[in-house]
Order: C-alpha cells, then structure tokens, then sequence
C-alpha cells in the first residue's frame, strides 16, 4: 500500500519535471517554420501595429504574429544581446545603429514612418500650457523621455531649437510611459510624439508646436538574423510600406516616410 | 557531537549544486564581465555618485521609518490584546508577497495627484508628493517595513517573558518596561530587521519608478539608473551594478552573525 504510493507519487513528479522541461525547451519547436513571427517595436506603435499584423497574418495563412513593445534604446540593446526575435521596428535610425554593428539584421532597414514631436496635457490643461516654454516653469510638473531613447533625443533638440532650458520632473524610459503620466493626471504636461496624443483619445490633449520644433522622426524596421524565418521576416518588412500597412498608419497619425 | 560525515545522497547533491551555481553563476559573470580598466573613469561620472548617494541616503531615511513605526507596530501583534490579529499580521504581510510595481500603482491611486489623500493633500497645502525623494523614501519603506516588523515580532515572541513579568511587579508602567526591558532584549532582533528593511530599500525599483519617477539626483536611484544605463551604455550598467553589489555584500557582512555563522 505504502510502497504504491511512493512510486505513483515518484511518477507524478517524474511528468511534472518532463512537463517543465518540455515547456521551458519546446515552445515552438514542433510547429512549421516560419509559424511564429516575433516582432519587438518601439512604444510609439503599441496602438497601429496590432491591426497590421492582423492583415499579414490574413495575408500569410498559418502564421502568427507576435508583438512586443518598449524603449527603441532597450529593445535594440536585447536584439543585440540576442533576444530571439523576427522584426524590429524602432523610433530612430540611431537607435538601429547597436543591431546593424552587431550583426544581427538581414538586409537593409526600411524607413516606413515619420513622426513629430507634440506636447500632450491632461483634458482641461489645468497648467495653462501652450509651447516648449512652459517645460522651464518650475510651478508645473513635467514629463519628458530620457535623453537614451528615441523620444528624449527628439526632446533635447526641440528644446535646443526653442531655445528653452527644460525643468522636468521625471524623465520616463519610453514615451509611453510619459504619456501614462500625463493620462493619469500626474504631471501638467509631457512632451510625446503625435501619434500618442491621438491615441491616447479623450484623456489627453494635444498642444501642437510650431513646424521648426516638432522633430520628425524617421522609423525604420529591419529583418531579424537571429529568426526562425527570415524570409517570412523580410516580408513582414516589406508590408509595413504596403497600402494596407500605410493607410493604418496614417490614421494613427503618422506620416508617409519620405 | 557531530556525526560522522557520509557522502550525501546524489537526489539531493545534484539539485543542491544546481541550486548554488543559479544563485552565484550570474554574479561571477557580472564580475567576468566588468570593464575593470574603465571603472575608474565610470565611477567618477558624476552621475554615479549622484545616484549612490540618492540610494544611500533614501534607504537610510526609509529604514529610520521602518524602526520609529515598524517597532511599535511589532509590538502590538505581539504583546498586546489586539482584535483581529491574524488579519492585521496578514495586512502586513501583503507588501511583501505584492509585485512592488502594483504597490506603486497603490501608492499612486492614494498619494498621486488625483489620489484619494493626495488630491485633498495638494488643495490645502499645495504639497504633492509624486516626484520627489519623499516619494521614493516613501515607496522604499512600503515595501521595506514588513521585513522589520515580522524580524522584530519574531524576536519579540522569543524574547523570555518572564523578565517584562517582573519588571512590571516591581511597579514599572508598560512604557517603561518596554523602553527599558523589552527594547534591549530584543535589540538584536530589531537591528537584524533594519539591516533587511535597508537591502530591500535599496533595491527597490518597481514602487519607485511607478510612484516617484525617474530624474537625476531627485529620484533616480541606483536600480533605476542601472535600468536606463542598460538601454544605451551597458559597461555604466555593469559598474554601477558593481557598485550596489558591493554595498549589498556590506550588508551581508553586518548580518553575518545571523545568517553565515555555523549554528
């Protein structure tokens, strides 16, 4: 009785451990390649990029693409580190510049949007913002990226061509966060990309600044080396400047890259 | 005394090993890794300075917090006739099971601008507390004070009642026996707390930056320095982390009589 026990108990512990293991190593080891397509993007398109994927995953039956959003800065500096992925798809061309040395992109990056700089305050604009100059108002609580990514860097030169010397509160680590700060009501202003005032919806509102100080911002996405399918990878690239793909993003608030 | 040794039983070696490699692999190749010839010159940043300081000094006024209220509150759940205990040690408990992104979240809907308290707070005085290195100390006790007040309750459960009994026979008010007799039993017990309640105050990341932000000198401590040095300039994350393992070593050196000695 006693020892029946002790061996059923053994065995369940025995499927357990295999399980694990099986799930830790396996994943999608099994499925067709070119099954899974990881796509890690820049914070900025956490809203536009659902949809498009969705088109190519109509438009390539059997595949199945995966989003992950962050700091271009962070998720450029995983790439390199070897994070397994398909796709990147970052705010700057700098921020590119750490996976192309390392060598972990196939073929050129493709610039497929371009963005600007705006200012977004909570709806009422209880701090009475209207330009670049209230970012140096020590009265006012203020968000900005920090000058390591994408949107920071953009930051520092609006700044430099408003000839403002900002005072920030915080300096978040992507734009999305700055955006949450101003959503939640917690800073009187953060200085976002357009597209994020629009997506952020009736939360926020956007003061838009004059055409010298809005930064426009190249996005490139390049093909991923370190991917199950680079092939299927590369084609994913090539849609983002597809009719389909464009039109999304344009209603995002992006603009057709030059 | 001691048995003689016996070699211990390979389902138990082998996990065992494993377990010590998990724990000290990551740290050697930290050490493997480290940019040792440009340390000098990452160290003297400015800016690495600023942050340690930040950490330093936050955790320390933290954990000053976490002995004035944690002691007193260890007290009660041990000494005194308190109605609902058990719901009371469990309330404590929470923080320190609780992802501290989620208590900074917590701390936010509460002290934020739109906050419960902190909406009120900002009408009357002007005050806001998101921001500011009171933010940070404030999420570094929130996470750091269940480990004083459980240390303290522990020590307090073991201390000999007997000499508080005798005391008080001998005419000496609660406040007096606690502050003369209680106190110094379990003083060990409470250093031994305030030296955790400052490890996890240092390293506090999650509550800090969800609630207090992340800007040079005023919020941004170590682990958030670390964090965003990571994004662009890996070797400065290394150094810096370098720096907060030492002090963590430190620490363990000041609890080395509890946890390394050979009982």
């Amino acid at each position: 009785m006693t020892r029946g026990r002790t061996v059923t108990r053994r065995r369940a512990a025995a499927v357990v451990v295999v399980a694990a293991v099986a799930a830790l190593t396996g994943c999608a080891a099994d499925e067709p390649a070119g099954a899974r397509l990881v796509v890690l993007a820049a914070a900025s398109l956490t809203d536009v990029l659902p949809p498009i994927a969705e088109q190519f995953e109509r438009t390539h039956p059997g595949t199945q693409v995966v989003l992950s959003f962050g700091g271009s800065a962070g998720l450029a500096q995983s790439v390199a580190a070897g994070a397994p992925a398909d796709v990147l798809a970052v705010a700057s061309p700098a921020a590119l510049q750490v996976v192309l040395d390392s060598g972990d992109s196939v073929g050129e990056p493709v610039v497929f949007a371009r963005n600007s700089l705006e200012i977004a305050v909570p709806t009422g604009n209880p701090g009475a913002v209207t330009g670049l100059a209230d970012f140096a108002r020590d009265d006012l609580d203020l968000a900005v990226c920090a000058a390591q990514v994408p949107c920071g860097a953009a930051a520092a030169s609006a700044f430099t061509v408003a000839r403002v010397d900002p005072r920030p509160d915080t300096l978040e680590q992507d734009v999305r966060a700055v955006l949450t700060k101003v959503r939640t009501g917690e800073v009187d202003a953060g200085l976002v990309y357009a597209t994020d005032v629009r997506a952020a919806g009736d939360d926020v509102e956007g003061v838009t600044l004059p055409p010298a100080q809005r930064v426009p911002a190249d996005y490139p996405a390049v093909a991923l080396s370190g991917g199950a399918s680079p092939d299927l990878a590369a084609d994913l690239v090539a849609a983002l400047l597809g009719a389909d793909a464009q039109r999304e993003l344009a209603a995002a608030g992006f603009l057709p890259p030059l | 005394m001691r048995r003689t040794r016996r070699r211990p039983p390979a389902v138990l070696l082998a996990p065992g090993v494993l377990a010590l490699a998990l724990l000290v692999l990551p740290l050697l190749a930290l050490l493997l890794r480290a940019p040792w010839s440009a340390l000098p010159r990452l160290l003297r940043e400015p800016a690495v300075g600023e942050a340690l300081r930040l950490s330093l000094g936050t955790a320390a006024v933290a954990t000053g917090l976490c002995v004035l209220l944690g002691v007193p509150l260890a007290w009660l759940l041990a000494r005194a006739d308190l109605p609902g205990r058990a719901v009371v040690r469990a309330l404590v408990t929470v923080p320190l099971v609780l992802p501290p992104v989620v208590g900074g979240v917590a701390l936010l809907l509460l002290l934020g601008r739109r906050g419960v308290v902190g909406r009120p707070l900002e009408a009357l005085t002007g005050l806001t507390l998101p921001f500011t290195p009171a933010a940070v100390v404030l999420a570094e006790t929130f996470v750091a004070l269940p480990f004083l007040v459980l240390a303290v309750e522990g020590a307090l459960r073991g201390a000999d009642r007997r000499y508080e009994e005798v005391a008080a026979t001998l005419g000496g008010t609660r406040w007096h026996v606690f502050r003369t007799v209680t106190l110094p039993l379990v003083a060990p017990g409470v250093a031994a707390g305030a030296v955790l309640s400052f490890a996890r105050a240092l390293g506090e990341f999650g509550a800090t930056i969800t609630f207090a932000g992340s800007f040079p000198g005023r919020t941004q401590t170590m682990p958030l320095a670390i964090y965003l040095a990571l994004e662009t300039d890996p070797e400065a994350a290394i150094a810096l982390s370098l720096v907060l393992l030492l002090v963590s070593v430190a620490v363990l050196a000041g609890l080395r009589e509890r946890w390394t000695a050979v009982r």
